[in-house]
């Protein structure tokens, strides 16, 4: 039996989504942002497709990732969070409720990412100062904001 | 854009990588964190036939210390190594580590890609060669241990064969007891290098000093400052001789120009790299 999977297959991959086991049909060359959004899952935006802008990042096994960069097939076995899985829009992650005050978005195309980012530190890292905050965030591109609200956002602890 | 058409096979081991490696003939390639790799294939700069993934290998993923030294898996990420608990000298592989794009890059990217991508600009090579690092080599057939000197031939052009795999990494035991020092330029936090540094020395008593000094980002691959390390063989990190030293480092190396960055601009980006690079050298360890 081929352990291939060719270019036109369809095959399955089974990973934890949101916190949920989850199947996901694809192909092999799918990105792991394409599989999640093609399950519906859409607020992981596509910008530039090759690792710059940040708007897809996720969580992969619990650490920052750009879904761009991963292949939905690599995606197998493992723990996947997406923005839908931060909070509900009547529960939102504290982080994203931070973003809403400070008015950290406007058009809202990068914010996927920062919302992503912003929970990340505000579960793992909840004494990060000012700077170790501008470094992590400096993953992702907002062309909108200037960052100063996407940062203050995020020193809301 | 979207990846060109490639078949996929998700490794189960190591030997099992190097076997799927070998049945896929020469336009494979091996996949580990992809930071590199997905977006050339986003490009469709590269169009490999078969890609054999091995990122989810953890055992491979691992660091341990051994007598001949820090032994380092080839998919440690960016982010294990700048966060890692080093000894002497091997701080310039955390430092190196810590300029590697951003934080979603570095919990994914690795040392063993970094090496096989080859891109002139990258930083853990040029720590590597400072250090003078042992590289792990397998294929199905053979092993073979390497130089960074020997893995790098051009911009992203290697020594590997196409059934080769780069294993592991050692960097030698040596370094704790030295003294190093990684410094770069980039535009913005996160971009490639205009230029990079890696200085690796013995400061102390009066044995030979081999003196190492690595350049990123100014040459067809990362390379020795030779007659910069030359010059300081015998000399105390004096001002004097750490800016001769400096002057010497800048000729070293042969940068392009580019739309951006003129090859006299980053000359006096490395000049003054060096320089920053042997005083830490001096004063953070004195």
């Amino acid at each position: 039996m081929s352990r291939w999977h060719h270019p036109g297959d369809l095959f399955e991959v089974e990973l934890v989504l949101n916190g949920e086991p989850a199947t996901l049909e694809t192909h092999v060359r799918a990105t792991l942002a394409d599989a999640v959004r093609a399950a519906g899952l859409t607020g992981t935006h596509l910008g530039c497709e090759h690792g710059v802008c940040g708007a897809c990042t996720v969580l992969l096994d619990g650490d920052p990732a750009r879904a761009c960069l991963v292949l939905a097939a690599q995606a197998s076995g493992r723990r996947v969070d997406t923005v839908e899985g931060l909070g509900t829009p009547d529960a939102l992650h504290p982080a994203q409720q931070a973003l809403l005050e400070a008015r950290g978005l406007q058009c809202g195309f990068c914010t996927p990412g920062f919302a992503v980012l912003s929970a990340w530190l505000h579960d793992r890292e909840p004494e990060a100062d000012e700077e170790r905050i501008r470094e992590v965030l400096s993953s992702s591109l907002c062309r909108c904001t200037g960052y100063g609200p996407i940062v203050a956002a995020a020193m809301q602890r | 854009m979207k990846a060109p058409p490639f078949a996929y096979a998700r490794a189960e081991s190591l030997d099992d990588a190097l076997a799927l490696l070998a049945e896929a003939g020469d336009e494979a390639k091996l996949l580990a964190g992809g930071q590199s790799l997905v977006p050339l294939l986003a490009y469709r700069v590269l169009r490999p036939t078969h890609l054999v993934d091995i990122d989810a290998l953890t055992s491979l993923e691992t660091h341990e210390r051994t007598p001949e030294g820090l032994r380092l898996g080839a998919l440690v990420r960016h982010e294990q190594l700048a966060t890692m608990s080093v000894k002497g000298a091997e701080r310039v592989l955390a430092e190196a580590a810590g300029h590697v794009g951003h934080l979603p890059i570095r919990t994914r990217g690795t040392i063993g890609g970094s090496l096989a991508h080859a891109d002139p600009a990258a930083e853990l090579p040029v720590a590597l060669l400072a250090l003078g690092a042992t590289l792990h080599v397998r294929s199905t057939a053979a092993t073979r241990d390497l130089g960074v000197e020997e893995l790098l031939l051009g911009p992203y052009t290697t020594s590997l064969a196409a059934d080769e795999a780069i294993v592991g990494v050692t960097v030698p035991e040596a370094a704790c007891e030295r003294r190093g020092a990684f410094a770069e330029f980039a535009v913005r936090s996160g971009d490639f290098a205009l230029a990079a540094v890696a200085v690796v020395a013995t400061v102390d008593g009066n044995e030979k000093r081999d003196v190492r000094i690595a350049l990123g980002g100014v040459d067809a691959t990362a390379i020795r400052a030779s007659s910069a390390e030359a010059l300081l063989e015998r000399a105390e990190l004096t001002d004097d001789a750490i800016a001769e030293a400096s002057t010497a480092a800048a000729t070293d190396c042969d940068p392009a120009s580019d739309a951006g960055t003129s090859a006299p601009y980053r000359r006096a980006l490395v000049a003054r790299l060096v320089r920053d690079a042997l005083t830490r050298i001096r004063e953070e360890w004195a």
